[in-house]
């Protein structure tokens, strides 16, 4: 009796997941598009990219650098746990320099950012679009895209991979400063291991997650913001679905990520 | 001209528009009335190309708005001017880029003389003081708000006025003063009005014809004294909804309806269209309302 309205509902449910799933698609496909096409209206993107570019990431700096040197600082600790006594101290060099490097600093930046730069994105243009903002824009014959969407993006472009750089920098100095309290690590052992491990890649590999992680900080909270409908409760949806969106992308692009550029450089 | 011919829209179950006709002509103030969530700014807002019809057809100037590509939909919307009911100015930035914003022209726009001169002069013609162009929108008030929304629509002279329940949320004064705002900018700039409301006395005052939207359609079109004279019992019922609001208002301000006692009913006329001092009526209040000529 009740195998016919619960197969009825079922398609109703796949057919309403797959047209919104289409629909999202489509929207983010011109979106996109409109992107590109905004580059070449330099004159309207630039000024405003220069003052975003600053207010993130002057107004980020902070919050990395304070997550990256307590990163740096359990790195070091935790790798004294598990290394002490059982292999050399100078291991303990390449440990703290590559995990901040290779994991640590770009992951833990971006998904920091991706709550503080994200989520603001998606709050400002959520606001914009339910107080009609972004249509008196439009109305006025400007696009949101490049007045709006375009330096943010490309603000966040600028600033999270030196960010990133600045992350990775701050975590590998407080870490050194506590494995040479804690570990008794000297400088020259330090240096040995970090130069043992290092490998020119691994920063590049650091600078490209740095960059896919800018994209999905700025472009999926700067999309679901545009996209917001219903009033306040929908900018607050909008910013709690932009954080956990850009967030699960950058794990996503961080497996990926790895698997390609370390997984094949064996 | 403003054609729209047989437009339908619904938003998922809810049909909002179902075969609207509805025309302005050139020079003309026509006033969309009906009550509040019945659709008239999703009408409006086909006229600008913010919304795509689901079927029929949005011609402004003999363009159809729906097909128009990009270029052409920008090159037509800064032909008009579209005031949003709650302003929609951009809170980031001062009343001064707001208005610049509204300059159409792209060389204009970069000329910063030019923008002075103008956006003083939009000021100007609102009844404001110049010196509302450093304020924030967070500083101004809900009156002064809509003034600067208007400013911002005249800035790029635009050909055609759209308004937005320009008076929605104004206390009696503050919608007069808008109310006679309308009128003049029609009379200083003569441009094409579309007046979207749902009060009745302001429509009757700043508008050559009305329009009643009700249920999806277009239930009424003429002149104030032919809606007046309708019998149709809709238009009846939304004018009526009225009239307890235009008594107490024509008592306190003598302003709008005068309505004589009949013992079979009450009896509207039409107020006469006059062009009045838009200046607020109580100086100071507005920080600015004072200004201007």
């Amino acid at each position: 009796m009740t195998s016919v309205p619960f197969a009825l509902d079922l398609r109703r449910h796949v057919g309403r997941w797959t047209l919104r799933t289409a629909g999202h698609a489509g929207r983010f496909s011109f979106l996109l598009l409109d992107l590109v096409r905004g580059i070449l209206e330099w004159r309207i993107w630039l000024p405003r990219t220069i003052e975003q570019t600053i207010s993130v990431g002057y107004g980020s700096l902070f919050i990395v650098l304070l997550v990256s040197g307590f990163a740096g600082a359990v790195a070091s600790l935790q790798t004294g746990y598990q290394f002490t006594g059982q292999l050399p101290l100078y291991v303990a060099g390449g440990v703290i320099v590559e995990s901040m490097i290779l994991e640590l600093g770009p992951v833990l930046s971006g998904l920091i950012l991706a709550g503080r730069i994200g989520a603001r994105y998606a709050a400002e243009l959520g606001s914009m679009r339910v107080t009609e903002q972004i249509d008196a824009l439009e109305s006025l014959g400007r696009s949101p895209v490049t007045h709006l969407l375009l330096p943010r993006i490309l603000a966040g472009v600028l600033a999270i991979p030196a960010l990133v750089m600045l992350a990775n920098v701050t975590g590998i100095v407080v870490g050194y400063i506590t494995a040479t309290s804690s570990l008794g690590l000297t400088y020259a052992d330090f240096e040995y291991g970090a130069r043992y491990f290092f490998k020119p890649l691994d920063l590049w590999y650091s600078l490209i997650k740095s960059y896919a992680f800018a994209l999905s900080v700025t472009v999926i909270p700067c999309y679901i913001g545009y996209h917001t409908q219903q009033g306040a409760e929908g900018v607050g949806r909008a910013t709690t679905q932009s954080v956990v969106a850009s967030s699960v992308t950058i794990l996503l692009f961080d497996t990926i990520l790895t698997k390609l550029i370390l997984g094949t450089n064996q | 001209m403003i054609e729209l011919r047989k437009v339908s829209k619904r938003f998922l179950e809810n049909v909002v528009l179902d075969g609207v006709d509805f025309m302005v002509r050139r020079g003309e103030t026509v006033a969309l009335l009906g009550p509040s969530g019945v659709g008239k700014s999703v009408l409006l807002k086909h006229i600008i190309g913010l919304i795509k019809p689901d079927s029929g057809e949005v011609f402004v100037d003999g363009l159809s708005v729906p097909t128009l590509r990009r270029q052409e939909l920008s090159e037509l919307r800064s032909r008009i001017g579209y005031v949003f009911q709650n302003g929609a100015l951009f809170d980031s930035m001062d009343v001064f880029e707001n208005i610049r914003l509204g300059i159409t022209n792209q060389d204009q726009y970069s000329d910063e003389a030019y923008c002075e001169q103008r956006v003083r002069e939009c000021l100007r013609l609102v009844n404001l003081q110049p010196d509302v162009a450093k304020k924030l929108p967070s500083e101004l008030s809900g009156g002064m708000r809509k003034r600067v929304g208007i400013a911002r629509a005249i800035a790029g002279k635009p050909t055609y006025l759209l308004y937005d329940e320009p008076t929605s949320g104004l206390d009696p004064v503050n919608a007069d003063v808008i109310d006679s705002l309308i009128e003049r900018l029609q009379q200083e700039i003569g441009v094409t009005s579309v007046v979207v409301t749902h009060d009745v006395r302001g429509s009757f005052r700043v508008a050559d014809r009305i329009a009643l939207l009700w249920q999806a359609k277009i239930r009424a079109v003429g002149t104030a004294e032919q809606i007046l004279a309708s019998k149709d019992p809709a238009v009846q019922q939304f004018l009526e909804r009225d009239l307890e609001m235009a008594v107490i208002h024509a008592d306190a301000t003598g302003i709008g309806y005068r309505v004589s006692g009949a013992e079979d009913g009450p009896e509207y006329r039409v107020p006469e269209k006059r062009i009045t001092d838009t200046r607020h009526p109580t100086p100071g209040t507005e920080g600015g309302g004072e200004g201007g000529n």
